[in-house]
């Protein structure tokens, strides 16, 4: 822990100088953040407990100008820090994780961060991080110019409306608007602990107006009827206001049914409430009936979107968050789906229930199968004959495969992806088809972790898990890919690799669902073992990959693929190092024992087995006779591989191999993974 | 001579990384942490990859203990330790081991026993295989530097 208690004078040549105190629990990334931090030319402090950070902070807050910070650390919670420095200090708070899970990047949003970073951070990021500073010093100065309050109250306004400063310009207007207007509610409120209006509450709420009459309806009378504690005649005036335009939006569609639906507190009202909720902030409500969602959906462009992040939105959301509604960071992909798909949210919240789904795709994928046994299946992953689960999905797709083997899949990602539930039978029979009981082991526990991964990445990819370490890789290295267009970057690979399956023969069952930057390779693996599958799984792959696609177009994400075809394609690489050691040519260790089908892996394994501790592992996990197929991707890739292995001379052609690997990639969707 | 040798070494340990970056061990975050290496840190990839060892082992033994109970997991704690590793194996470039950690993580998630003692072994495996590989790095980077008799930055 680097203490620097040298009072550093805010320097003229900003944002060179800009003061940043990092605080993060893991010494790897500390270190890391403050050499890129010194490297953009910050003056960086860094700490690893949350509660240095703050005693530096509360000593004094002109030493710092931005604070970096961890969101899981041992003694306080990141987002508690944020909210503290926030209120007490007023300084823009950037959160990191290596976790970027949409409640995640919500949460940080409502709390107040100014933004929020993945793990690992890139220079590319902190090098533009003191916009934040001065963003919020303009919008400081102007609040104080428009606010006849004293400056703590306007902190405390801003506060309320500080997740503005992460967003656009345009927010700046709003904001003053929301400022001047909210003002004497929000400064009370803000002074408070922040009121969440949860479902039940708004409920309640609702219930309350509408006994009174809209147009009747005072916040004190509402308040009265409420009769929840702790919560002032402030907050309901100002939830009162912002159901108010909400309903007028609405109206447009049918206010009167929104009316009577509420009241009624049917089955339907949690949809409302929901639309409501979300609309405060003008979020697509994706869990809301059609018309409400036609209409949000359709008036919001994805920046229209995350502008709408403000604090309404942001109180509505943590209440609903576990409705999974909204997903920010996919709302660029989301949207148009959800414009296409207007059945889908009818099916949301049954998936949602498990608090695993989180997004569009699943509710997609239902929409296609009409099963919701399929989502209630999600949790349940560890059966190992999941028929159940497999069936709906596929039934849509093809159910003559899908029949046919045996679904050991506890993928459940399969609400996520249908081609994928296709690819784990077919990986089944492969396993068998080698005689490879360990890799079935690997495999099953391969779709459970990508079962899991599904729920976990909220997403739905329809690529089969098998091709997930690509997807994997992708997303997780580049958490930013799912921000920024994730759609067209997977409808780029997503056609690309369907030329590629479509030329591959080889294609295995199992991987042929090769969704578009996917290691098309691992298909060709696939497809030696088990020749037989290949005709049917192909041909299914391909009908299934197809309507994947259609279906899955808008899936940012790649959910349970990752898993599957992370850990299948993690299997052979372990024997490597042996041969390499000995400085052996790439292509003699690996790329030539494809010819013989040897089991590669299985040799590396022997090798190996005395530099691994897990011996048991290898040889259970790395069945074989699946190996040479890897080796056939080697083989495969090599023409159109960045590197050559004989002449890396530099590192410069390192680098260049790694771009042209890269490039490749995204050119014939190839993960780093695959390369075996 | 020496200077042949110094760039033989050096040739060799590109050869090392394509090959790890081929086999998706690594990834190009390794490459930003030894941009970051020059003259006022030239020690600055060993040193922070050391780290890394040294808490990921504390990591692993904690995860392997926490796995391995056998009455009542704690996948709570199992969460946040693979969130310590994964936010540090990303941090240093270790793609492969990063998505085993995630895999993990969605195991624990599930409460899933089976899923995460077979993610256990696959970690301690590829840690062990990335450890030796970046230990097989940094003995030729020596060497290297000893070869050429001078200490120079890795050229980016």
């Amino acid at each position: 822990m680097t203490i620097d208690r040298s009072f550093v004078e805010p320097n003229d040549q900003f944002p060179l100088g800009m003061r940043v105190l990092a605080v993060d629990d893991d010494p790897i990334c500390l270190k890391l953040l403050e050499t890129l931090l010194r490297k953009c030319q910050y003056h960086v402090t860094t700490t690893s407990q949350a509660i240095m950070a703050l005693k530096l902070l509360r000593e004094n807050k002109n030493n710092f100008d931005l604070v970096i910070s961890d969101v899981h650390m041992p003694d306080m919670d990141g987002f508690k820090l944020l909210e503290l420095v926030g209120l007490e200090m007023d300084l823009p708070v950037i959160m990191l994780s290596a976790y970027g899970d949409t409640k995640l990047v919500m949460k940080g949003i409502s709390h107040g961060a100014c933004d929020y970073l993945l793990k690992p951070v890139r220079i590319e990021e902190l090098k533009n991080i003191w916009q934040h500073v001065v963003r919020r010093k303009k919008t400081d100065s102007k609040e104080q110019n428009n606010s006849d309050k004293p400056c703590h109250e306007t902190e405390g306004g801003q506060a309320v409306t500080v997740t503005g400063d992460s967003d656009q310009n345009g927010k700046l207007n709003r904001k003053k608007r929301d400022q001047k207007e909210d003002e004497n509610e929000d400064q009370s409120t803000q002074k408070r602990t922040r009121v969440v209006w949860t479902v039940d509450l708004h409920r309640k709420f609702v219930a309350a107006v509408n006994q009174l009459g809209i147009d009747k309806a005072v916040p004190k009378r509402i308040l009265d009827m409420m009769n929840v504690e702790k919560l002032t005649r402030e907050n309901v005036a100002s939830h009162l206001q912002k159901y108010r335009l909400y309903l007028k939006r609405i109206s447009v569609v049918a206010s009167h049914q929104a009316n009577m639906i509420a009241a009624s507190g049917g089955a339907d009202s949690p949809y409302l409430q929901m639309g409501f909720l979300n609309g405060l902030g003008n979020v697509p409500s994706m869990v809301g009936s059609a018309q409400f969602q036609n209409t949000d959906v359709r008036s919001l462009s994805s920046s229209g979107m995350l502008d709408r992040l403000n604090t309404p939105a942001g109180l509505g959301m943590r209440g609903l968050s576990s409705s999974g509604m909204v997903q920010l960071g996919h709302a660029d992909n989301l949207i148009n789906p959800i414009n296409n798909q207007n059945k889908f949210h009818e099916v949301i919240l049954p998936g949602n229930q498990n608090g695993n789904i989180q997004g569009m795709p699943t509710p997609f994928e239902f929409d296609q199968l009409q099963h919701k046994n399929g989502v209630d299946h999600i949790g349940d992953l560890s059966s190992a004959n999941n028929d159940s689960m497999v069936f709906p999905i596929s039934s849509g797709l093809s159910d003559g495969n899908m029949n046919g083997n045996s679904s050991r899949n506890s993928f459940l990602g399969a609400p996520h992806n249908p081609v994928m539930l296709q690819g784990q039978p077919q990986g089944i029979k492969r396993d068998e088809l080698c005689g490879n009981q360990s890799f079935v082991t690997v495999a099953s526990s391969n779709r459970e972790y990508s079962s899991r991964l599904a729920d976990f990445r909220g997403c739905i990819d329809s690529w089969p898990a098998v091709q997930a370490s690509e997807i994997q890789s992708n997303s997780f290295t580049s958490n930013d890919c799912f921000k920024q267009d994730t759609r067209s970057y997977l409808m780029d690979r997503k056609s690309s690799i369907a030329m590629d399956t479509g030329n591959k023969s080889n294609n295995n069952s199992s991987i042929a669902v090769v969704p578009a930057g996917f290691p098309v390779l691992r298909t060709d693996l696939q497809s030696q073992a088990a020749p037989r599958q290949q005709s049917n799984a192909e041909q299914n792959m391909n009908d299934t990959q197809k309507q994947g696609w259609d279906e899955n177009k808008q899936n940012p994400s790649h959910g349970p693929n990752l898993m599957c075809s992370f850990l299948n394609s993690m299997i052979p690489p372990h024997g490597v190092p042996d041969p390499f050691s000995q400085r052996l040519d790439l292509e003699n260790t690996i790329c030539h024992r494809n010819a013989n089908g040897n089991n590669m892996i299985g040799q590396r394994n022997l090798v190996d087995s005395s530099t691994v501790q897990h011996n048991e592992v290898e040889q259970s996990a790395i069945g074989t006779t699946a190996k040479p197929k890897q080796g056939n991707l080697i083989n495969q890739r090599k023409p159109q591989d960045g590197y050559s292995f004989d002449d890396v001379g530099s590192l410069e052609d390192l680098v260049t191999a790694m771009m042209k690997q890269e490039e490749d990639k995204s050119n014939m969707r190839e993960g780093g993974w695959v390369y075996i | 001579m020496l200077g042949l040798g110094a760039d033989r070494l050096r040739a060799d340990m590109n050869r090392l990384l394509a090959f790890l970056f081929h086999q998706g061990v690594l990834d190009e975050q390794f490459l930003q942490l030894q941009q970051l290496q020059d003259e006022s840190s030239p020690n600055f990839v060993s040193e922070v990859v050391n780290i890394y060892f040294h808490e990921s082992e504390k990591l692993l033994r904690n995860l392997r203990g926490l796995v391995l109970e056998r009455e009542f997991s704690d996948y709570k704690k199992m969460g946040i330790h693979l969130n310590q590793l994964i936010g540090s194996s990303s941090s240093i470039g270790a793609k492969r081991l990063t998505n085993i950690c995630v895999a993990f993580r969605a195991a624990s998630d599930q409460n899933n026993p089976t899923a995460c003692l077979r993610a256990l072994e696959l970690l301690e495996h590829e840690y062990c295989y990335l450890k030796n590989k970046l230990h097989e790095f940094f003995q030729i980077e020596q060497q290297r530097v000893m070869a050429a008799g001078v200490r120079y930055p890795i050229q980016n």
